[in-house]
């Protein structure tokens, strides 16, 4: 592997881009300046403090670490999706239907990979088991923040028909089914449209990376393939479970629409 | 003994509301806009959290499965809902004589929703609920929207049904001559109470 190290220098050229392009935005009045470049600071930050955290991680392969970095990710990602959320569930379903959702699916798509695919010894090496992770993560709560806020304002609009579907006998089930088929689409589609346009229209990231890093393109690719796989697959599941779980969540055990559990629109 | 039974019943302050209705019987409600009239409807067919007693031949509505009871308890709201491009896409098993007594034909099921008038979905949404065969009526202003001839097949169609399977009506009501030719009995409520009619 013939990898160019990077220096500060390098990294402090790119960043004048962004220096310019805060100007300009300044200049242009377009308001976006600030934000801009608390992104990217923020981003420096965030990045140089997880290089830090996966460097002892690299050097002291410890499972109790490990899981705690786990969990912080999952936690964190399980705030974004609330966040994301114009009008949330009240009380600890805000945060718990997409965090739950989220640990199922990706904790156990994670370890299915680890185990049976890539089989490492021991099987929780950080070297896989956190970047694997954190894509899971990182793509399936967009699933699910996509899903859940579709399912949440799309039942506060279409209320009127829900009801009317109630009021005719209908389950909670039949009532919700059309409103439940348009958030798992809503959910899955950026997923399917990465692995539709994967190679032609971009290279992923993760394969530019390695190529990057030297690895051979064939070896990359198969890699990028099996990532694809396995977050499409954890964004469906995951979606899956979290509008599932919001959709019990809209109805009472009398099948009572119940958007009182629903925070007002943000 | 009464068909339907309500005791204490009480829903985003209306109530508490004590009323009974006898089978075959139609009761009128009327009253000023805002005074609990739909809110009434929809805590009987159990739509919003309510406190309560309400009985369906001295059964509980709690051992009704929810479905079962607004099957049993049908209610038409003031604006129909419809989520199907087609009408017979809402009639699972049509029942044509029904349609035709409210002044349609067979082809009616062909129609589009969206190119029906307010007053033409309004008779076809009662034909809906009616096909669930229910045995009480809460009916919001069926007639509101509809022409003098479509008023007459509706109040007819609900006298035959009243004579023949029976069917208990709670029907709200503006036209007091509407109420003098449909009801037994008329009620008023004010304020989320209920009072007899002078």
């Amino acid at each position: 592997m013939n990898l160019i190290s990077l220096t500060t220098f390098d990294l402090a050229l790119a960043s004048v881009l962004i220096l310019l392009l805060a100007l300009l935005s300044f200049r242009m009045q377009l308001g976006i300046s600030r934000t801009l470049l608390i992104a990217a600071l923020r981003t420096t930050a965030q990045l140089a403090l997880i290089g830090l955290v996966l460097k002892y991680l690299f050097d002291n392969v410890n499972l109790l670490y490990i899981s705690i970095i786990c969990i912080i990710m999952l936690l964190v990602a399980g705030y974004e999706v609330m966040s994301r959320q114009q009008r949330r569930f009240l009380g600890g379903w805000g945060y718990g239907v997409g965090t739950l959702s989220m640990f199922i699916s990706s904790f156990s798509i994670t370890l299915i990979a680890l185990h049976v695919i890539i089989g490492n010894d021991p099987w929780y090496q950080p070297q896989y088991a956190i970047p694997l992770l954190g894509m899971m993560l990182g793509n399936t709560m967009n699933g699910i923040a996509l899903g859940l806020d579709r399912l949440s304002n799309g039942a506060w609009q279409q209320k009127s028909i829900i009801e009317a579907r109630l009021m005719l006998g209908h389950s909670w089930h039949q009532a919700i089914a059309q409103l439940r088929h348009e958030s798992m689409r809503v959910g899955m589609i950026p997923m399917i449209n990465a692995m539709a346009a994967a190679g032609i229209v971009s290279l992923p990231g993760m394969m530019t990376g390695q190529i990057l890093a030297g690895a051979p393109p064939m070896e990359a690719v198969k890699y990028q393939i099996l990532i694809m796989f396995l977050v499409t697959a954890g964004t469906g599941f995951g979606t899956l479970a979290a509008v599932w779980l919001g959709a019990k969540r809209l109805f009472d055990d009398r099948e009572r629409l119940r958007l009182d559990r629903l925070s007002s629109k943000e | 003994m009464a068909f339907l039974k309500i005791q204490d019943l009480q829903s985003n302050g209306i109530g508490p509301i004590n009323l009974e209705l006898n089978k075959g019987e139609c009761l009128c409600l009327s009253g000023p806009s805002g005074a609990g009239k739909s809110l009434l409807l929809r805590a009987i067919a159990d739509m919003d959290l309510n406190q309560g007693e309400v009985t369906l031949e001295d059964k509980p509505r709690i051992t009704f499965s929810p479905s079962q009871w607004r099957q049993y308890i049908g209610l038409l709201t003031a604006e129909s809902q419809w989520w199907h491009e087609q009408v017979g896409d809402h009639f699972p098993k049509p029942d044509l004589e029904t349609l035709q007594a409210l002044g349609f034909g067979p082809d009616v099921l062909q129609w589009k929703i969206a190119r029906c008038s307010t007053g033409e979905r309004q008779r076809l949404a009662l034909a809906r609920l009616l096909a669930n065969q229910p045995q009480i009526l809460l009916l919001d202003e069926p007639t509101a929207s509809l022409d003098p001839e479509s008023v007459t097949r509706v109040e007819k169609l609900i006298s035959q049904l009243r004579q023949q399977q029976q069917i208990s009506v709670l029907w709200v009501s503006h036209d007091p001559e509407q109420i003098k030719r449909v009801s037994d009995r008329q009620l008023i409520i004010q304020a989320g109470k209920l009072q007899v009619a002078a």
